[in-house]
């Protein structure tokens, strides 16, 4: 990608960051730490390497994404609302009663929303299965499924890699976001997953792994992906969790945790300098 | 009326899926290593490219039905009661009932008629299961030809259905020519005003011939068929409390959570009456020929027929 591109891309994914800041705040609840490591490659995703249309967004041909790790919404609503699918507005009252931005994602009433989703492990047997319907009509589109790495702890995500890999879904692309951290400390500490690339192609899948915060490394992954035939991928993208917001950077107690109105205020300084120092 | 056969409905629904998928090029079946067993192999032989086997993972095959559906296949899923609504229950809840699917979910080997393989299979608790869940469709059909409609119904209703299927092989006792099939719906199979007698699924014949033995001794029980557990039909029970007094519910279920509380909600609010329900007292089965077992807990004619006359003279 060009620099300008690059630019661009930066300056959306900080933007996603914000309103993940401000949608958690306002909800006094949520899950701040893995939504800012995953913003750059959802970014990714609505930015440049997806074929949907906010305007569409039940175009049975357009490619699919399913945040199996639901509980980082609010970065996936954030680049929704970014694309143009739904108004700013409603980042606000995330989490408030009679919002349509639910907790975690509600493919019913939230435009753009692929997949409903948030207990662990059974997005990407959704992402399966939509993989397969579109091997089954012969259409191009592609799915995407992005999982935390402590999700992978699940045995269902293994049940589902069998799957992808027994049917040769090469339409089907995993993003494990990788950020080290879950609920009760350091993944290695609680249930540790690796070698988690070992264990992906032991399942027979084709495994990219990358620096999921640095967007040319995104993008040969996801490009190199679209190449893989007779397989699924899937990328380990090694991430910072709480990526962007200084104070919560690899800590653990970020996970699941609102910031208070001073936290939410230097959070939102850190952010807006950085966007300014994007679009200067 | 047709020549009756014996035939279990797990037989039935294979053939009802194959007459069906004729039409619907969206009809895909998914298994998780039992299409012998569950008869989606009718379905397989037939339509090998509509067929996914899933492996021994049923949360995993009930999240790729929710993803097929979700781009607008209908798929039907089968396994055991057990592993389709008990392991996989959490996964039909949030990714087939919350975002409410097309998924029609089937479960066969349901209940004691399992027979040999005992308790770990013999799932008494899979209609209590998957009534809890908003949104959900609870089919029990009682005969092939019962059967056969239920499939048809639960296609064209859009939205998660779960359909129970037998094992053991029965008589068919509705008369296809005039039979019809609405969910929702319960069937009086026999008028009568001294009790009514609810039951459903695979029992419903065995009631239905312990109702006509009663009529001997002079007891006249009306007897409803109720194929559809939820939504339940208010009105034929309702209408049956006014009429007859005391409900007797039979099923081949645990009687925590099936057809009999579902009764017993409908006329507790509405007009109470005493309602007893014959099912499964909150125990384990155990292994046993079919036949012998439902004997043994008396869900059998000869045993309804006994407690059925027990109730009434009480």
């Amino acid at each position: 990608m060009n620099n300008q591109e690059l630019l661009e891309l930066q300056k959306n994914a900080c933007k996603v960051r914000i309103h993940t800041i401000e949608g958690v705040f306002n909800a006094k609840s949520g899950h701040p730490g893995g939504s800012l490591s995953a913003a750059d490659v959802i970014t990714y995703l609505y930015f440049k390497e997806m074929n949907v249309d906010p305007e569409k967004p039940k175009d049975p041909s357009r490619d699919r994404f399913v945040l199996s790790k639901g509980h980082c919404c609010p970065a996936l609503y954030g680049a929704l609302a970014l694309k143009g699918y739904f108004s700013d507005d409603e980042i606000k009252v995330l989490r408030h009663i009679g919002a349509m931005l639910q907790g975690h994602p509600d493919m019913k009433n939230t435009p753009g929303v692929d997949m409903s989703s948030g207990s662990l492990g059974q997005g990407v047997s959704a992402a399966c299965g939509m993989a397969l319907a579109a091997k089954y009509d012969k259409a191009d589109y592609r799915v995407y499924a992005m999982l935390g790495d402590g999700e992978c702890e699940e045995g269902q995500v293994w049940e589902a890699a069998m799957f992808a890999s027994h049917y040769k879904l090469d339409n089907l692309c995993l993003i494990v976001d990788f950020n080290g951290l879950q609920i009760d400390g350091h993944v290695n500490d609680v249930a540790g997953l690796e070698p988690i690339d070992s264990k992906f192609e032991g399942f027979g899948f084709e495994v990219i792994k990358i620096d999921g915060n640095d967007f040319n490394q995104i993008e040969a992954a996801f490009n190199k992906a679209r190449t893989i035939k007779g397989k699924p991928t899937v990328i380990i993208a090694k991430t910072i969790k709480g990526k962007g917001v200084s104070y919560m950077e690899n800590q653990v107690g970020w996970h699941g945790k609102a910031p208070n109105a001073e936290e939410y205020k230097a959070a939102m300084d850190e952010l807006n300098a950085q966007l300014k120092a994007l679009e200067a | 009326m047709a020549e009756t056969k014996k035939i279990a409905t797990r037989e039935s629904f294979g053939l009802a899926l194959c007459e069906l998928a004729k039409e619907h090029p969206e009809i895909v079946v998914l298994d998780a290593d039992l299409a012998a067993a569950t008869k989606t192999e009718i379905f397989k032989k037939a339509y090998p490219d509509r067929f996914f086997d899933c492996g021994i993972a049923e949360g995993n095959m009930i999240g790729v039905a929710a993803g097929l559906a979700a781009c607008g296949k209908v798929p039907f899923a089968a396994s055991f009661a057990m592993f389709a609504t008990g392991r996989a229950y959490e996964q039909i809840r949030n990714s087939v009932g919350y975002p409410h699917l097309n998924v029609k979910i089937a479960g066969s080997h349901a209940g004691i008629t399992v027979g040999e393989d005992g308790a770990t299979h013999q799932c008494c608790e899979d209609l209590a299961l998957m009534r809890t869940i908003p949104g959900m469709v609870v089919l029990n059909p009682a005969d092939h030809y019962e059967m056969t409609e239920a499939v048809k119904a639960a296609y064209a209703y859009n939205g998660p259905v779960y359909i129970r299927l037998g094992r053991l092989a029965i008589d068919s006792f509705n008369d296809p020519d005039t039979y019809e099939f609405q969910i929702g719906k319960g069937i009086t199979l026999k008028e009568g005003n001294d009790v009514t007698v609810i039951a459903t699924g695979l029992v419903v014949n065995e009631a239905l011939k312990a109702v006509k033995a009663l009529e001997a001794k002079g007891i006249n029980a009306r007897l409803i068929n109720m194929h559809t557990i939820k939504p339940i039909d208010k009105d034929i029970i309702i209408k049956a409390a006014k009429e007859t007094g005391k409900i007797i519910t039979v099923e081949e279920h645990n009687i925590i959570g099936g057809l009999g509380e579902a009764v017993c909600s409908v006329t507790s609010e509405n007009y109470p009456v005493s309602v007893t329900r014959i099912g499964i007292e909150d125990i384990y089965g155990h292994s046993g020929p079919a036949l012998g077992l439902l004997a043994e807990f008396g869900l059998d004619a000869e045993g309804l027929e006994k407690r059925i006359e027990e109730i009434v003279k009480k």
